[in-house]
């Protein structure tokens, strides 16, 4: 028996199918396009499922026509992330529109945890706003590193429309692409530390969810700013559509 | 009737048509209401109806409509010369493009609402009223009411309400209780007199009874009634006739009392409960609540002016004019509005909320840029997370953009604390 975890988010739908023991069985990621809805019952519709569990933004979509049960995506994650690192007790997860961390209990509990608010500022979303400014590839931020640091250039508009033009203006000073590219990285740091602050979960293990956690300078300068390592899975952002997964496998063994 | 009151009649009927649709969906889809809300979806369906022509025929027998934006103005002056109050909503999104020529873009919500419905010539009541009543509460208030008195023709007048809670605050209140009195005297040409007075301190008592009632109820588990619907009572209790609203609440209770005599109630027994702790929830900002009761909770409290703020003490009965007016005054210095500082008394009040009501977690709701409650809010965590009960803030305004992520964030709280 099979059980599934579907994660609809502002960028990807993720689903992830679990044993009976809960191992991953298969992973799968598409992206949201126009028709989330239909993109996300075909999926589910392809296996051969004993119950699946829907979280993220567009979960309620499924809630309605298919009469799936629902969780959030901070339940989703926390159940995810502790089952695969136990040790850790807090999260930090960058995704495409929301920033969240979040802190559990050796269960696995979600205790506390802290979102964005409405602006992008610190989300995936601004990243990729910024890439686009920069006419750089997302993939050329992982290649960025310390070299690329550069003190003296800051960008300090919160708001993504601001600071793009901020980017732009850096552009026009002559200042090197990828050095801008590292004060974009900074920002978003700044942005998710003083959440993590606010939760105080310096002295926690911390897993790094979502998939703005793929950009490994981010998981460096968070690494070097945090003072501590982050536990990363790969893939980064199916620990949501696992922990579904899993509570889907819970709820079926809790009914006997 | 519409005409005459200088409204926009075309913008008149959207915003009807809006409020008919977000009515419905908000609160007439609600399971296992309990029979005496009729007379208040009545109420709701008649407040841009029968209501007005209520307070059209009293204007025609010479009583005046005095408008109120907070529970501070004290309703028994107003009711003791023969005048109508009417708390003015704001509650919606409505002229903010032409509210915001005359404000600035980061002011709260509410501040935007009450100029934008006026800029709109959306609102009867605030075309009705023959004087509003402001007071200097925030400063974006104090300042905004000085716009309001220009685009409204000079019906402001404006009372002054301490920061401190002292000896001197108490004596400019004071004051100010006696000036809004000869201000009322002279606008009426009505005396206020032991007689008057009284009756009047009687009828609001009674309501504010009737009211505490309801939030009594309200502590059963499971609760008789839904937080949605409890709040709507509250937000009429601010413009409905007094009398006739306290009857119908107490026949109301009367229901809810059989209900929990029979252990009925409107979420089963093990539904998480909320307290809803902040900012003012005027009519129809019903956004929050909206999403707490349909993310598997249920609010069974409202710290709040637009809830227990407004209840919560009574002013003593049977005095002569003088030690009335003096009680008055220490009744509503005993409000725990955040503009006070220090507001300690707050803080023992949402404590005490929670353990009455039997609340599982505190959500607390601020509007956006509203300083004095948003930067209270850390106060009310620190006081939560020493009690050890669930909290968190919220900050928002009237629009749905945030509908989503704010319902994740609901879920999630409601989640955590199941
Ligand atoms: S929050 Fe303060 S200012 Fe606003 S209505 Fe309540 S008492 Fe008045
Ligand atoms: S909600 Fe806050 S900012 Fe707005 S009017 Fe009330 S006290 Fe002032």
């Amino acid at each position: 028996m099979t059980y599934g975890g579907i994660d609809i988010g502002s960028r990807y739908i993720k689903f992830v199918l679990i044993s009976e023991n809960s191992e991953i069985v298969n992973i799968e990621k598409i992206d949201t396009g126009f028709s989330p809805l239909k993109s996300a019952l075909e999926l589910v519709k392809s296996y051969d499922l004993k119950t699946y569990f829907a979280t993220g933004y567009g979960r309620h979509l499924l809630e309605i026509h298919d009469n799936a049960k629902t969780i959030t995506e901070i339940k989703a994650c926390a159940t995810g992330s502790s089952n695969l690192f136990p040790e850790c007790k807090a999260i930090i997860d960058i995704g495409g529109q929301d920033t969240k961390v979040i802190t559990m209990n050796n269960k696995g509990k979600v205790i506390n945890f802290l979102m964005n608010d409405k602006c992008a500022a610190g989300t995936g979303k601004f990243i990729e706003m910024m890439t686009n400014s920069l006419a750089m590839e997302l993939a050329d931020f992982s290649r960025l590193s310390d070299n690329d640091y550069n003190p003296k250039i800051k960008i300090n508009s919160m708001c993504a429309v601001f600071a793009e033009s901020e980017v732009i203006s850096l552009i026009t000073r002559g200042f090197d692409r990828r050095e801008i590219a590292s004060a974009i990285h900074h920002s978003v740091a700044d942005k998710v530390i003083s959440l993590a602050l606010k939760l105080d979960i310096l002295e926690k293990e911390i897993v790094f969810t979502g998939g703005c956690a793929r950009n490994k300078y981010l998981v460096s300068i968070l690494e070097e700013r945090l003072g501590k390592s982050l536990n990363v899975s790969n893939p980064p952002d199916i620990l949501s559509a696992y922990g579904a997964a899993i509570i889907a496998k819970d709820s079926c063994e809790s009914t006997f | 009737m519409w005409s005459s009151l200088g409204l926009n009649l075309e913008a008149h009927e959207g915003l009807l048509n809006f409020l008919g649709g977000a009515y419905k969906d908000i609160y007439l889809s609600q399971k296992n209401r309990p029979k005496g809300m009729e007379y208040f979806d009545f109420v709701i369906s008649e407040v841009h109806g029968l209501r007005i022509k209520e307070l059209m025929d009293a204007k025609e027998e010479g009583r005046k409509i005095i408008g109120t934006f907070c529970v501070y103005v004290p309703e028994e002056l107003i009711l003791a010369v023969n005048g109508i109050s009417v708390g003015l909503c704001a509650g919606a999104e409505v002229g903010t493009q032409e509210a915001e020529k005359y404000l600035p873009r980061n002011t709260c919500a509410l501040i935007k609402g009450f100029v934008g419905f006026k800029l709109a010539s959306l609102c009867p009541y605030v075309e009705a009223t023959d004087l509003i009543v402001g007071e200097t509460t925030c400063d974006g208030k104090k300042k905004a009411y000085e716009i309001f008195d220009e685009i409204t023709g000079g019906k402001l007048y404006v009372m002054e309400i301490p920061n401190r809670k002292g000896d001197e605050g108490r004596k400019l209140w004071r004051s100010e209780i006696e000036r809004f009195k000869e201000k009322l005297e002279e606008f009426t040409g009505i005396k206020i007199t032991e007689e008057n007075l009284s009756k009047s301190v009687k009828i609001v008592n009674e309501k504010r009874k009737a009211l505490q009632r309801l939030a009594t109820l309200r502590a059963t588990k499971p609760t008789p009634i839904s937080g949605l619907d409890a709040l709507l009572i509250n937000q009429i209790s601010f413009y409905d006739d007094p009398v006739r609203f306290t009857d119908m609440l107490n026949k109301l209770c009367d229901e809810l009392d059989e209900r929990v005599k029979n252990g009925n109630g409107v979420f089963s027994k093990d539904t998480p409960r909320i307290l809803v702790s902040g900012s003012p929830m005027a009519i129809p900002n019903w956004k929050l609540p909206f999403i707490i009761e349909t993310s598997g909770a249920v609010i069974v409290g409202e710290e709040a002016c637009v809830g227990e703020r407004n209840f919560r003490n009574l002013t003593e009965e049977n005095m002569g004019v003088k030690e009335t007016l003096d009680n008055i005054a220490s009744r509503y210095m005993g409000i725990d509005c955040a503009c006070f500082t220090p507001n300690d008394e707050r803080m023992t009040n949402i404590s005490d909320m929670v353990d009455k009501y039997k609340a599982d977690g505190v959500i607390h709701y601020s509007l956006q840029f509203c300083t004095p409650f948003t930067v209270e809010s850390y106060k009310v965590k620190k006081t939560m997370d020493k009690k050890e009960v669930p909290f968190m803030a919220l900050e928002t305004d009237y629009s749905m953009e945030d509908f989503g992520q704010f319902k994740t964030r609901v879920e999630a709280f409601v989640e955590m604390i199941k």
